[in-house]
């Protein structure tokens, strides 16, 4: 109640769809690596690496790690918003959580980018 | 006497919440959570492992050399079930928000079914990356 007037009306809303939506994304992407892994079976750093060397694999595994990203974010905002009381240390905690996942995803980005 | 009424209305209850007392639904929405808070936090290790493995045939052999630790076995295998079990009790989520299995039979069953293919997942898929 304290914080209403800093965060609007209905944006639990749509993150709530946004959370579910990149759910699904990860689900999907979850059982086509599986699959995909249980079939090729790599051992060695040259069969792993040219899984993921085609264009499209690089896109959808970008899609995977983005998602998560956000996805991590709204969970982890949950978990802070219910054990974290006092606003100014769940602000920070905040700020540690969007900093770090916005870093994974550059760091994701990197880790494609290099297969080209 | 009224105001005694009133008073003896608001008194204390008392709920057992440790983990094991909870309903299986309740434990299987904790577990959630903790397995999601958990993978957030091996978010780096995962990363650095994933990046190491792509980048080059030597780092590659590093992390496979890591990852034949003991210690760094059963972390894994515990992050396997926790991801085994956020995706299966995620799975029952949606179900639940498009009202699939929502009366509380069948949501203590679907319940049940998560724990269950938490963990044979976990077990089937530790078993064939680290063993």
């Amino acid at each position: 109640m304290v914080m209403r007037r800093l965060v609007g009306a209905h944006y639990g809303t749509s993150q709530w769809l946004r959370q579910r939506l990149s759910a699904l994304i990860m689900a999907v992407y979850t059982v086509l690596a599986v699959a995909v892994l249980l079939v090729a079976r790599p051992s060695t750093h040259e069969d792993w690496k040219a899984l993921f060397e085609p264009g499209w694999v690089r896109v959808i595994t970008l899609l995977f790690f983005i998602s998560l990203c956000y996805h991590a974010w709204v969970g982890m905002r949950d978990i802070l918003m219910d054990y974290v009381k006092p606003t100014g240390l769940r602000l920070l905690l905040y700020t540690a959580v969007i900093v770090s996942l916005a870093g994974y995803a550059v760091w994701a980005v990197e880790i494609m980018w290099r297969l080209s | 006497m009224p105001e005694a009424a009133v008073k003896n209305k608001r008194r204390p209850l008392w709920y057992n919440l440790s983990l094991f007392n909870l309903p299986v639904p309740g434990l299987v929405s904790i577990m959630h959570r903790i397995s999601g808070a958990a993978l957030f936090l091996s978010l780096p290790w995962l990363l650095y492992l994933f990046d190491a493995s792509l980048d080059s045939p030597e780092r590659y052999a590093q992390a496979q050399q890591q990852l034949s630790h003991p210690l760094a076995k059963l972390v894994l295998f515990g992050l396997i079930w926790g991801y085994a079990h956020h995706f299966s009790a995620g799975i029952r989520h949606l179900l639940l928000d498009v009202h699939v299995g929502i009366d509380l039979h069948s949501a203590r069953g679907s319940a049940r079914a998560v724990l269950g293919v938490g963990v044979a997942l976990a077990l089937l898929f530790g078993w064939v990356l680290l063993w």
